[in-house]
């Protein structure tokens, strides 16, 4: 795709035939070159930013957004939006804090303390659960992805603020004698040097980028994306696909949600809140189009890397958080701009609302 | 329209192009091509799928720009910077893809981006009243307010027509105006070119159908591989003619496969109704029909005969109502359209923009994408058997194109639609259906599929197929059912001549 837009842009403008291959590189690469820019400007404020240790700081705060955009990069490849990450995000946190408190059994009078797995296990089921919610409620009952993950948005927020009444569990440590100690172990600990919910976005990185690219699923979920109806007369099971895509969806979620809790050590009802906007921004920023059928992985985690070195970066050089609240939203905004220019030739010039027909030779 | 200024009666040729080149990077669409439209007369543009006359006919119109070349209008140099611009002076255009908004309504979309206005906002009686005596003209019921996703293709395409009649033009573009229309629509069509002609209007015009063409055209002009190769009047030339310069050599559609027997029942429709738009009427009505291994069967009719939704119901799209349909003796009708796929039931769609292609992937991912679980080794995809399919299927149906990892929009219309059926023919089908297969492919390409389908009838393929032209009935099938309001109207035999079918689908015979 990249050469045809560039032989176009270059018909279009015979003055760059030669320079322009430099502005179309720059263009595919922006998000990849707005890190290095973001990089370069804090360096250069701030002698505290550029050094490994920050950058592992950063890199373990990104990972809790790029953790959750890769599941809503599927998601919008796939021609949808999940409104509920956030949500999930938080009670997969408060189910962890609940499980960790033990579970009374009153039937048989004893208290059950979970190993640390076990509650690993239990909420990435519950955001599976979650997910296959949503994915039931459109792939199934039709309703709109963005009117079911909103009301599935609500919802969850609100069983989690039930379960705690609105408080925070702040021990989410264990008891050595219970044998359920280790869950700090996601926030804080490292291997190589390299703090864990790090090495797990790049492991669900890996796994991602090989299901989309190496996998008749991947293709299922292009080809579904790019045009729902061909892919279903292609023979591509598309409501399986999509209520997958879904549930992949909330386990990231949960997943982010546990190492968030680890990382703060605490679970707290509201944790994750407008972080599914977050979530669509970086998938945004990473070149994806929102009607679907076009993105990958790295841009995706580029984009959550541009959105958390940015605004860790106005925090290292002392910027109020209001900036930082204008600032990204200048990014998000610039990102689709250029997803606009990159994907213009596509638009066809004669007026055409359908999203299908986003290929046409220009 | 009526009174055409005298400035420009004198000369003959009202828009010409002078050594036009188009070109996408490496590919050359148009290598210097030299064009003329003659006043109030109809230009007919010949040429293979891909030689570049969709690409002269946006250049011409303003859509897109050429990389070198002139243009005159009326003896003046010009440049359009947009379709918008070239429409204000007097050049509309048919496009080829239908570039409808399928969620507004037939008059929304013929008044789209030119409402009518009155100081108080659109004036949408006066907007359904044009719309309504343009579907007179055109001679369809259709009501102006209908959301245009809930027409048949052949009706969007009327709509279509119907935008470009709105705007009174000097100069109309058809660029494969008839492809999915009936014979009786293009008669009507046909009859509004002459009305408009003889207004003045001058017509480009640009189709697949060479005989429905040679009828309307009064000159001819061969595009071959980006040059134009041959010009001419059409009172000196024949079929034989535009075949020859256009690919080279004569082409027959070829004729049943024989010296096999046919196998075992391997399609069998038992009964089967298609419920209609009202309550209680039915599109297909207690359908029944027998298709064996190796056998090739023409289905005939009219538009809303009820054939697409036949192919439809077979292939598991729309639901159907009683009746049975099995494959190879057992019954598929409970299967999703991937399990009957699997099954070895394929259909090749209608309308390939809406239901073909995946507009977001490359030329290969979507020849691949319906084969794409044979390629799984273990849980990956291995790339290099797919690449080896993608190649075949490329060569098979002779899709022209840069390479499986092209684009699918870079490729011409004809190209894309050898596409969509090199994927379903990739799943080795038991049972093939084809909808309308030819739409939009040049006579070379058609002769190619109709030999490949042949081909794989004798292997044991059952084959199924729709279409709108009489000729291709008396291609490749064995049978020829022509279908009337749901029903099976008639049955021939290979050898039913034209007049038979004709008279058969209740269409009035033309000349
Ligand atoms: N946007 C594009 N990028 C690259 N190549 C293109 C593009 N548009 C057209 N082409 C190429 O230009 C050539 C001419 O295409 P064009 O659409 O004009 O063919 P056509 O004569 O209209 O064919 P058909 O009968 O199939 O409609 C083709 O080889 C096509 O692949
Ligand atoms: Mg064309």
């Amino acid at each position: 795709m990249s050469n045809s837009s560039q032989t176009l842009q270059r018909s279009r403008s015979g003055l760059f035939s030669d320079g322009f291959d430099i502005g179309q590189m720059l263009l595919k690469g922006r998000a990849f070159f707005a890190l290095i820019a973001i990089i370069a400007v804090f360096s250069f404020l701030s002698p505290y930013y550029f050094s490994a240790s920050n950058f592992l700081t950063m890199a373990s705060h990104v990972a809790i957004y790029a953790i959750l955009a890769m599941g809503m990069l599927l998601v919008i490849l796939n021609g949808g939006i999940d409104l509920s990450v956030g949500s999930t995000l938080g009670l997969s946190g408060i189910i962890a804090g609940f499980l960790m408190q033990g579970v009374t059994l009153k039937a048989l009078g004893v208290t059950l303390y979970p190993s640390v797995w076990v509650v690993v296990v239990l909420s990435c089921a519950l955001g599976a659960v979650v997910g296959l919610v949503n994915g039931v409620l459109i792939a199934r009952f039709r309703v709109p992805a963005f009117v079911a993950t909103l009301g599935v948005m609500y919802v969850v927020r609100g069983i989690a603020l039930l379960i705690t009444n609105g408080l925070t569990y702040n021990n989410l440590s264990g008891q050595a004698d219970l044998g359920n100690t280790g869950f700090n172990w996601l926030g804080f600990n490292r291997l190589f040097n390299i703090p864990i919910g790090v090495l797990v976005m790049i492991l669900i990185g890996i796994i991602g980028s090989l299901v989309l690219n190496r996998t008749a699923f991947g293709r299922w979920l292009y080809a579904s994306g790019g045009n729902e109806r061909a892919a279903e007369l292609s023979g591509v099971p598309t409501k399986r696909v999509q209520i997958m895509v879904y549930m992949l969806s909330g386990i990231c979620a949960a997943v982010a949600g546990l190492i968030l809790s680890s990382q703060l050590t605490s679970a707290g009802p509201t944790a994750g809140t407008s972080y599914e906007l977050t979530a669509i921004a970086a998938v945004v920023i990473g070149g994806a189009a929102l009607t679907g059928g076009r993105g990958n992985i790295r841009g995706t985690l580029l984009g959550a890397f541009v959105i958390g070195f940015l605004s860790d970066g106005l925090v290292i050089i002392g910027i109020s958080s209001y900036w930082q609240t204008v600032f990204t939203g200048g990014v998000i905004v610039l990102a689709v701009l250029l997803n606009a220019v990159q994907y213009k030739k596509r638009a066809k010039p004669a007026p055409k609302a359908s999203p299908q027909q986003t290929g046409k030779p220009a | 329209m009526d009174q055409l200024p005298a400035s420009y009666l004198a000369p003959d040729i009202v828009l010409s192009a002078r050594n036009v080149v188009k070109s996408y990077g490496n590919t050359h669409a148009l290598k210097g091509v030299n064009f003329d439209i003659h006043r109030g007369k109809v230009t007919t543009l010949f040429g293979e799928n891909g030689a570049g006359k969709s690409t002269l006919m946006k250049i011409l119109s303003g859509v897109i720009s050429p990389t070198s070349g002139a243009i005159t209008l009326d003896g003046k140099p010009i440049h359009f910077a947009n379709s918008t611009d070239a429409r204000d002076h007097g050049i509309s255009i048919i496009h080829q893809e239908l570039s409808l908004a399928p969620n507004l309504s037939v008059r929304d979309n013929i008044f789209m981006g030119r409402e009518i206005m009155t100081p108080t906002g659109v004036n949408f009686a006066e907007e359904a009243r044009q719309a309504q005596s343009l579907m007179e003209e055109l001679e369809e019921e259709i009501d102006p307010l209908t959301p245009v996703e809930e027409l048949r293709l052949g009706q969007q395409q009327i709509v279509e027509i119907a935008r470009a009649l709105s705007v009174d033009s000097r100069i109309l573009i058809m660029d494969e105006p008839t492809s999915a229309l009936s014979a009786s629509e293009v008669e009507v069509l046909f009859k509004v070119i002459r009305d408009l002609t003889g207004r003045g209007v001058s017509i480009v015009y640009i189709s697949h159908h060479l005989e429905e063409a040679l009828q309307i055209t009064d000159y001819a002009v061969v595009l071959r591989d980006g040059n134009i190769t041959a010009t001419a009047d059409a009172k000196d030339i024949d079929l034989e003619w535009i075949v020859r310069n256009m690919v080279g050599e004569n082409f027959d559609l070829g004729s049943p496969p024989t010296g096999y027997d046919f196998g075992e029942v391997a399609l069998s429709i038992r009964d089967v109704s298609v419920a209609g738009a009202l309550a209680g009427t039915f599109v297909v009505d207690h359908l029944s029909l027998d298709v064996r291994a190796g056998e090739i069967v023409c289905i005939y009719g009219l538009m809303g005969a009820g054939r697409t939704e036949l192919l439809e119901c077979i292939a598991g799209r729309v639901p159907k109502i009683g009746g049975q349909i099995m494959l190879e003796g057992h019954e598929v009708s409970r299967l999703t359209i991937a399990q009957r796929i699997a099954e070895g039931l394929a259909l090749v769609p209608e309308d390939r923009q809406r239901d073909g292609l995946v507009q977001t992937m490359s030329v290969g991912e979507n020849l691949s994408l319906a084969s794409i679980t044979n390629f799984v080794r273990g849980l990956f995809l291995s790339t290099g058997l797919e690449r080896n399919l993608i190649q075949q299927s490329i060569k098979a149906v002779t899709v022209k194109t840069s390479g499986g990892d092209a684009p699918i929009g870079s490729l011409s219309g004809g190209n894309q639609q050898k596409v969509v059926i090199g994927k379903m023919l990739a799943t080795n089908p038991r049972v093939i259906i084809l909808d309308e297969p030819s739409r939009g492919i040049d006579v070379g390409a058609k002769a190619e599929v109709f030999k490949l389908l042949a081909e794989r009838a004798k292997t044991g393929l059952a084959v199924v197929y729709s279409t709108s032209e009489v000729g291709e009935c008396l291609s490749i099938a064995h049978r020829i059912i022509v279908m009337s309001r749901g029903k099976i109207a008639a049955e021939f035999s290979a050898d039913a001549t034209k007049e038979e079918i004709m008279a058969a689908s209740g269409e009035a015979v033309v000349a």
